[in-house]
């Protein structure tokens, strides 16, 4: 497939303007300019987009809402707080290829009739930040950003927010408290930051992958775009692929290829002589998968019928060695680490949980430890502000769900049973 | 007392938002950077500087894990042991920080030359295990090369 998110980062030079025009970057915004901003949305309907973070949700309904909603200014955020754990997948975008994103924003805006943009970039991508606010300047410089672009009479001005290490501002209404300099905590909807969103202005949130494709579906249109990948998924995905593979790293492919193809085809299957033992598919909030289910088609449509997620695209690999317990502990150290703290159910969900796995893990956990986990997971699904509460108790879930046994190994024998 | 550059630099920064508040996280970096971590004085200065009350920028510091609340080594390694790092041998890399430089998670090494703090995936999963010492990127980290990397920040 040609590639057209990670096209060119090749090149040393990449995240340069002039490489970048060379290659034919930012004729697409020339079009786009020319464009009314309806025709734009348009073609987004036509290409099928959905958005990257993880959710889904089909951009051109997203965009429809904000764009008929009155009120003016409107913000455009791109979210690239990417912290979803196993995600890597818009470092490259944001480190090698940083015009295509710009490009990207610049069409949204116009689309969206959004005259400010900020890009809400994580705190742990310094280099990111540099390189960015370096393209930004490039790109002011070229009247490619501005009150008047390309001298057609339109404003867009763009700037980078820099985050602080909380992976609940992934989250779209957490992201829009931090950008006003509060705490990220989400905000209770409706209203919808569509309609109400950064300084009580309707706001788009998207997340940069999702950004990025804007400039070939100006380019080629929406309805070629739209063949790429599968018919209710379309267009490319990058993926993410670490652990125990040959070959890790970002793959950019088509929406819908085979997580087993991803794994064993691109990535050069399991590293060493080692079996595979289990996949998490799209970053640690979504439901692992046992080796023998990988059969399934990484697509936002797709994967809940397999069980799991497509989420970030993150796919974390793990063979026979790595113990599930540990796993499982990990990732709940993580969901308590990054709750919040604004609703009781995660807040005191995710310690409960990480506190009954510690004792599982350092051989004291007790008979009835596995359903009172259940119990306490059960009591956190759908009773959160946001999904951060749901992904940590449905990591449980399906740790437990699919390897059972191991945990109940750990509480008899009172010690890991898989790395001794 | 801030520098004048610093100063400058935040009301360069307070002109990208439209309201005082929305810099307050980027200032607190500023600060943060002028200071060394955001003591007392460091975030009192910020609030002076915005027109923000001291709790709230109090409130927003302590929220988020790459404010330094506390004072700092001369040097930040910040390690991830999140799960691709982990089952990749990250937890042997914190063994050995503690052995070599005697550095705990949350903690400074004796001489003041290394602060460590343990982080919650930064991205490099693809190459891990990884960390960040102060604005560099180390990947495919080792044990073995851990103090090699290490040797260049004093």
């Amino acid at each position: 497939m040609e590639k057209i998110l990670l096209k060119n980062i090749e090149n040393p030079n990449s995240a340069d303007i002039n490489e970048y025009r060379k290659a034919g970057g930012y004729a697409s915004l020339e079009k786009a300019l020319g464009m009314e901003p309806q025709q734009i949305i348009e073609e987004v309907k036509k290409a099928g987009l959905r958005g990257r973070g993880g959710a889904g949700f089909p951009v051109a309904m997203k965009w429809t809402f904000a764009s008929g909603d009155p009120k003016f200014p409107k913000y455009l955020l791109c979210n690239a707080d990417e912290g979803e754990p196993g995600t890597f997948k818009d470092r490259p975008i944001l480190e090698k290829n940083p015009h295509l994103l710009i490009e990207g924003m610049v069409i949204s805006g116009h689309a969206l009739k959004a005259e400010y943009g900020y890009i809400y970039l994580r705190g742990e991508y310094p280099e990111a930040k540099h390189i960015l606010n370096k393209a930004i300047k490039q790109a002011y410089d070229a009247n490619l950003l501005g009150d008047n672009i390309l001298g057609k009479g339109i404003k867009f001005e763009l700037a980078v927010h820099q985050g602080a290490g909380a992976y609940i501002c992934g989250e779209e209404t957490a992201l829009i408290e931090s950008l006003e300099g509060d705490k990220g905590q989400p905000r209770i909807k409706p209203p919808f930051p569509v309609n109400v969103g950064v300084f009580s202005k309707p706001t788009i949130v998207n997340n940069v992958e999702t950004l990025s494709n804007l400039p070939y579906i100006i380019e080629a249109g929406g309805e070629a775009y739209a063949k790429i990948g599968t018919p209710d998924c379309p267009g490319p995905k990058i993926f993410c692929i670490s652990g125990h593979v040959e070959k890790p790293g970002v793959y950019e492919l088509p929406m819908g290829t085979m997580l087993c193809d991803i794994i064993f085809k691109h990535c050069g299957g399991i590293k060493g002589s080692k079996k595979l033992k289990a996949v998490i598919p799209g970053g640690i909030s979504t439901p692992v998968l046992p080796a023998d289910k990988l059969e399934c088609s990484m697509d936002f449509v797709n994967m809940p019928k397999h069980g799991s997620m497509l989420g970030s695209g993150a796919v974390i690999v793990m063979d026979e060695t790595v113990c599930m317990v540990k796993v499982c502990h990990r990732a709940l150290k993580f969901f308590e680490h990054e709750s919040c703290g604004k609703c009781t159910p995660c807040r005191e969900g995710t310690g409960w949980l990480r506190a009954i796995l510690e004792r599982i893990e350092n051989g004291k956990g007790t008979d009835g430890d596995i359903d009172l986990m259940l119990a306490v997971a059960g009591n956190m699904i759908g009773k959160t502000f946001c999904p951060l509460g749901d992904g940590a108790a449905s990591v449980v879930q399906n740790f437990i769900k699919h390897f059972r046994p191991e945990f109940e190994d750990h509480i008899r024998e009172k010690k890991c049973t898989v790395t001794g | 007392m801030f520098s004048e550059t610093a100063i400058n630099e935040i009301q360069e920064i307070r002109a990208k938002y439209p309201n005082s508040r929305a810099a307050l996280l980027p200032a607190l970096y500023v600060a943060q950077r002028e200071f060394g971590w955001l003591s007392p004085e460091a975030y009192e200065t910020v609030a002076d500087i915005l027109g923000v009350p001291k709790a709230t920028v109090r409130g927003v510091a302590t929220f988020y894990a790459m404010y330094k609340v506390k004072p700092m080594g001369r040097n930040l390694i910040q390690l991830c042991t999140n799960v691709a790092c982990m089952i990749l041998g990250a937890e042997k890399l914190v063994d050995f920080l503690k052995n070599r430089y005697g550095v705990e998670p949350g903690g400074i090494s004796p001489d003041g030359r290394f602060s460590l703090v343990i982080m919650e995936c930064i991205g490099a999963c693809g190459t891990a295990p990884a960390m960040l010492v102060n604005d560099d990127f180390h990947e495919n980290l080792t044990e073995e090369n851990l103090a090699a990397i290490l040797e260049k920040y004093k």
